[in-house]
């Protein structure tokens, strides 16, 4: 048993704190156990494969005549509409599977590593992002088939992308939030349902805002979800970088600039 | 696994692997642990003993960093562990009593994981593994997910990541309940050689038998407060003797081999009600030999012998003055230990 040999006590070097390379590294390490768990578990991706052929299907036949007239000419208004809805519910996942992870046993041994007490939970966060990328190629892909030929060109169509997988990044945070916190892995699901619900269908991702009673229209135009979507749009469609990016963006840094402490202090908390 | 050293530190303490003090662990108005006191030598085994939810998973996650203490203080080889978890956790190997690897994933991906974490090269960790996967039996099973494995083979994978790091203090709480005869050999062999290579381990049973196979000293724990401490042998002689159990094969001599055992060992007897087996206890070995010889000298013949140790029972029985009165709630609390404290 040469390996088990216990290495001599005064021979040891202790450390009382993880460098920032250490940090990082345990991190990388726990994403790629994220990553090997959706490996393992591909049953995992259902909702991030399923949900952007569905939805997609199902929402340019259902609306593409009543609201363009006919299926192609909806395919630029709703392609950005369900790229950004499906991102973002997809981060959902985040949440629940971080509160499930907790209630194992193997996050006991995690706890009792001598490692950077935050890697368990960036490592999440991290892996998740392979999620948003999947859901993402895949809307678009299903848009191609359908007929969908982006004015802006692959390059935006690219940066778009991108732009998506960024904020859905930046709200996972709020559900990796109520996972830390809640008691069990349905209740995160509900309470991200009951917000995440009315913010993608209460916003431009699937009608125009003009045809909305003034008071939703109000809504409409200030839910951030409308500008993703809006940004969305205008690289896809038009290739042009406007107003609504920028608000994207300052908006997602905003919700990381909240959730991102409160969510790693209660996790220490616990942790 | 010490490059980064931003500040290097020695063993403090030597000596004493655990040094626990007054500790108190409340949950709602259940005091699960209640006061209790720890000393364990560096380089021996351990071991506590007590019923089901007498507070022995508890008290080993207070030692383990994974929960904070009401009250008291604890050392692992002199530090602290509420104020110096960080080094404490350089120092402690723990495999809980519920399975504490990733079901999702194979028995070599944990163990990569594990060494990883632990500071590990990606070749060094991959060779770490399949070391520790030949050590441990689990070689053919390396690549299958953990929801196949047996019993006997989760704990051995459990263990077996406790060991990555080589901690010289190790906690393995329960380590055989579950397994059957075989298996249960098997860890005990493991833990000893554990030992002989200068580890330290703490490990909680209910089984007396297994403290008496392996620990140098043991605590017998109950409602979360240490009820005895000491040698094993100690604990034994608190207890009282062995019985002597004896059944014959012609049950017509049963009352004259009664006389016999009571008047050659000089003690009373009992007749058990199922028939057939007498009991006494057995102060003096010496003295079944000439018991032996007697009853063949009348021509009776025994159908079986044995002699039984004292019971977990038993010993509970002697030192608290009761029966092990947890035991019919053993399925209820095992089921809310199980749990982990929750904020909302
Ligand atoms: N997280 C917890 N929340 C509430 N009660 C708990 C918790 N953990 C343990 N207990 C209770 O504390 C007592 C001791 O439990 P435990 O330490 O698991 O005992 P043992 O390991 O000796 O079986 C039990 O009554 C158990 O129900
Ligand atoms: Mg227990």
């Amino acid at each position: 048993m040469s390996n088990a040999t216990i290495k001599a006590l005064n021979e040891r070097k202790l450390r009382d704190k993880s460098s920032f390379r250490e940090t990082v590294r345990n991190s990388l390490t726990m994403a790629y156990r994220g990553l090997l768990k959706i490996k393992r578990t591909p049953e995992q991706l259902f909702d991030v494969t399923l949900q952007p052929i569905i939805f997609t299907l199902m929402f340019t036949y259902i609306f593409g005549g009543a609201i363009s007239g006919n299926v192609q000419n909806y395919l630029p208004v709703i392609i950005p509409g369900i790229l950004v809805q499906t991102v973002i519910t997809t981060s959902i996942v985040t949440g629940v599977q971080l509160r499930e992870d907790m209630d194992k046993g193997v996050f006991d041994r995690f706890k009792s590593l001598p490692i950077a007490r935050i890697a368990p939970l960036a490592g999440a966060l991290l892996a998740d992002t392979v999620r948003y990328t999947i859901a993402t190629v895949l809307t678009f892909t299903m848009g191609y088939i359908m007929g969908y030929r982006p004015e802006g060109g692959l390059g935006f169509v690219f940066l778009a992308g991108i732009l998506v997988i960024i904020c859905s990044w930046a709200i996972s945070w709020i559900f990796a939030f109520f996972g830390v916190i809640s008691r069990t892995a349905s209740s995160v699901q509900g309470i991200s349902m009951i917000i995440l619900f009315p913010l993608t269908f209460l916003s431009n991702a699937f009608v125009p805002t003009n045809t909305l009673p003034d008071l939703l229209q109000w809504f409409v135009k200030i839910n951030p979800i409308s500008h993703l979507v809006t940004a969305v749009r205008q690289l896809t469609n038009s290739g042009t970088i406007g107003w609504d990016f920028t608000i994207s963006l300052i908006g997602a840094g905003i919700i990381v600039a909240i959730f991102a402490p409160i969510t790693v202090r209660a996790y220490m908390r616990r942790a | 696994m010490n490059r980064t050293t931003s500040k290097r530190t020695v063993i403090e303490n030597k000596d004493w692997a655990v040094e626990a003090h007054g500790l108190v662990k409340t949950f709602g108005d259940n005091r699960a642990v209640d006061g209790v006191d720890l000393n364990v030598r560096a380089g021996t085994i351990y071991g506590v003993l007590g019923p089901n939810g007498a507070g022995k998973t508890t008290t080993i996650r207070i030692l383990a960093t994974l929960l904070k203490a009401d009250a008291g203080s604890a050392q692992i080889f002199g530090y602290d562990v509420e104020k110096e978890p960080q080094l404490v956790r350089q120092l402690i190997g723990v495999t809980g009593q519920y399975a504490s690897v990733d079901e999702s994933l194979s028995a070599m991906e944990n163990l990569i994981i594990f060494s990883r974490l632990l500071g590990l090269g990606r070749t060094d960790a991959k060779r770490k593994a399949l070391n520790l996967l030949e050590e441990f039996g689990l070689m053919e099973a390396a690549k299958r997910p953990l929801k196949n494995f047996s019993g006997g083979m989760r704990r051995r994978l459990d263990l077996a990541a406790s060991l990555i790091a080589q901690p010289p203090l190790i906690f393995l709480d329960e380590p055989t309940t579950g397994l059957d005869p075989r298996t249960r050999n098997q860890m005990w062999e493991t833990i000893r050689r554990l030992v002989n290579e200068g580890s330290t381990v703490l490990l909680t049973t209910q089984y007396l038998q297994e403290a008496d196979e392996l620990a140098d000293r043991v605590a017998v724990i109950d409602r979360g407060q240490v009820v005895a401490e000491g040698t094993v042998n100690e604990l034994k002689e608190s207890v009282g003797t062995s019985s002597l159990h004896l059944s014959i094969q012609n049950e017509q001599y049963m009352q004259e081999a009664r006389l016999m055992v009571e008047r050659v060992l000089n003690v009373q007897s009992a007749v058990s009600t199922e028939g057939g087996k007498i009991t006494a206890p057995m102060a003096d070995a010496d003295r079944v030999t000439d018991l032996l010889i007697t009853l063949r000298e009348a021509g009776i013949q025994l159908a079986e012998l044995s002699v039984q140790k004292p019971t977990l029972d038993e010993v509970f029985l002697s030192i608290t003055g009761r029966k092990t009165s947890l035991e019919d709630e053993t399925s209820a609390t095992s089921n809310k230990s199980n749990k982990k404290e929750k904020l909302i």
